[in-house]
């Protein structure tokens, strides 16, 4: 059904567009999205390049929490993509959003660990060895909320210590304000491991570092919504946007970058 | 200089309302922000803010930080501007376009280059490790980088200050058999002193300004890394009234170190024969 109603509404967009046609100034829109889309989403923006309506999509890629004050602050933006409910909640409550947001894509946690393994980490228990140098995002970014959630979970679990949660904070030696630092600790090898989202692991990432998986019953599910914005200048490029995402390239191209693609509604 | 505003030619009076009208554009756009972040905090507000831990932690950090920093600067700044003023070597090029090359770089390259060179895998780093230290992601990863951003100033400000000494005082030094070293302490830096401690202050603030290099290189660790510009800078992602807060407490804070030095230092000047001029 949303397959269909996003192919509808990709066709209603076009019929104006054709009698529009060549004269048209590039389209542009600009796409505010968590630092963990970079991949994907970048992707995606050559995609809808070449698509009827040419358009350019211009990114702003940071911490969701970042993006949410500066939207609130009058940022001009035409699409909110967030890694977490909390920061699309924090737009939709002071009015930014044009219409509902929708859940688009899902993403895990992994930790990682630079090739080198400095911290001798070979499972999570040792995580909470003193010592080790913990980086994680701070309690603001999404990743940082998943992050505390799963070590918490993982505590519940047999075969892990009941302080284990604590300890594991006790390490944290920074606190980054989106997930792509944490990455870059790791792979510079200053932290003796992260914690990110399994989709940061990419090509370019993978040679420097080791993934540690994390049980799926601990693991925390990291929902994504997207919304148009109520100030977009272009809505009918932002809702094309969407319905890319939404529609069956969208959900090759997050496959792709190690993203969950969200069930489309029956 | 005493023109007067009743000078008959027309474009003298021309000239002096561009000179105003230049003044103000900038007066306006240094000031204004200042004013408006001023304008955005009830007292009453700012008072109780004072109160908050982690705000206490950032400012104790901060000022812990840039005063060891402009501590290490001076220490290690003062023979290095000595020698570029008094003496040529081989090299000297190359060492002065090295040392000013901080100021030029972009904050954050400097935070990488510094993890680069002193980071755990960096070309420093084993021999680091051997005397058991370890520098990203404490508190003297802070100073490291604060020294590092902030040198160039004193260095620059110490150097000039060292050159413009008349030469016939350094003469009359000579003539009186007194040693280079001697020299130096009792003549040329009494008379740099201003400049000196311009010096200083500009390192001091540039230190506590400091971000970029700060927040790659040694990390945010509230208590141990997180300085009063990456506390206001994630403050500033969730919460914008308590990030105002903290910018205009170290705008007094500035305020206050930089109008306290602009009057001190007349009184600092060596008065009698070797008195400057005031206003230099």
């Amino acid at each position: 059904m949303k397959r269909i109603s996003a192919v509808f509404l990709l066709l209603l967009t076009a019929v104006p567009a054709l009698g529009a046609q060549t004269s048209a100034a590039p389209r542009e829109i600009t796409v505010y999205a968590a630092a963990s889309l970079t991949e994907a989403f970048g992707e995606l923006g050559k995609l809808m390049e070449q698509d009827s309506l040419s358009t350019r999509v211009r990114y702003n890629f940071a911490g969701s929490q970042q993006l949410a004050v500066q939207l609130e602050q009058g940022a001009k933006a035409d699409v909110f993509a967030s890694a977490d409910q909390r920061w699309m909640d924090y737009v939709r409550e002071r009015h930014l959003t044009a219409g509902p947001s929708k859940i688009f894509a899902h993403n895990r946690l992994v930790v990682i660990l630079p090739k080198s393994n400095p911290g001798h980490v070979r499972e999570l228990q040792d995580l909470a060895r003193g010592g080790v140098k913990l980086v994680v995002g701070a309690e603001a970014v999404p990743v940082g909320k998943y992050t505390r959630e799963m070590f918490r979970r993982l505590e519940r679990r047999p075969g892990f210590p009941p302080a284990y949660g604590d300890s594991v904070l006790a390490n944290v030696v920074s606190q980054e304000e989106n997930v792509k630092s944490v990455v870059a600790k790791v792979q510079l090898g200053e932290a003796d491991a992260g914690v990110v989202y399994r989709s940061d692991v990419t090509p370019r990432v993978a040679p420097s570092v080791t993934a540690l998986e994390i049980p799926d019953d601990a693991n925390v599910l990291a929902s994504y919504p997207i919304a148009v914005l109520a100030g977009s200048a272009d809505s009918l490029a932002a809702r094309a946007f969407l319905a890319l995402l939404l529609g069956p390239e969208g959900r090759r191209v997050l496959a792709k970058h190690g993203l969950t693609p969200a069930e489309t509604m029956p | 200089m005493g023109s007067t505003l009743t000078s008959g030619r027309a474009s003298e009076r021309l000239v002096l309302g561009l000179h105003v009208v230049a003044s103000a554009v900038l007066v306006t756009l240094l000031g204004l922000p200042v004013v408006a972040l001023v304008l955005r905090v009830p007292p009453g507000q700012l008072l109780e803010r004072l109160r908050d831990d982690a705000l206490l932690e950032a400012l104790r950090l901060s000022l812990l930080t840039s005063v060891f920093a402009t501590l290490a600067v001076t220490l290690l700044g003062l023979p290095i501007a000595y020698l570029l003023a008094t003496r040529t070597f081989p090299g000297k090029r190359l060492i002065e376009t090295m040392l000013e090359l901080p100021m030029v770089l972009p904050p954050t390259v400097a935070g990488v280059g510094l993890l680069l060179a002193f980071g755990r895998q960096g070309l420093a780093g084993a021999t680091l490790a051997a005397f058991g230290l370890s520098i990203p992601f404490t508190t003297l990863a802070v100073v490291v980088a604060q020294v590092f951003v902030a040198a160039p100033f004193f260095i620059a400000a110490t150097r000039a200050g060292l050159t413009e000494v008349d030469q016939r005082y350094l003469d009359a030094a000579a003539t009186l058999r007194s040693s280079p070293s001697r020299t130096l302490f009792r003549v040329m830096l009494p008379l740099a002193f201003p400049s000196l401690l311009a010096g200083a202050a500009m390192t001091w603030a540039r230190a506590l300004g400091e971000f970029g290099a700060t927040i790659t290189f040694a990390g945010n660790m509230p208590g141990v890394t997180q300085t009063m510009p990456l506390a206001v800078y994630l403050a500033l992602q969730t919460d914008l009234d308590a990030a105002v807060a903290m910018s205009v407490l170290m705008l007094a804070l500035s305020v206050g170190v930089l109008l306290g030095i602009r009057l001190v230092t007349p009184r600092l000047l060596p008065a009698g024969p070797l008195a400057r001029s005031p206003g230099r």
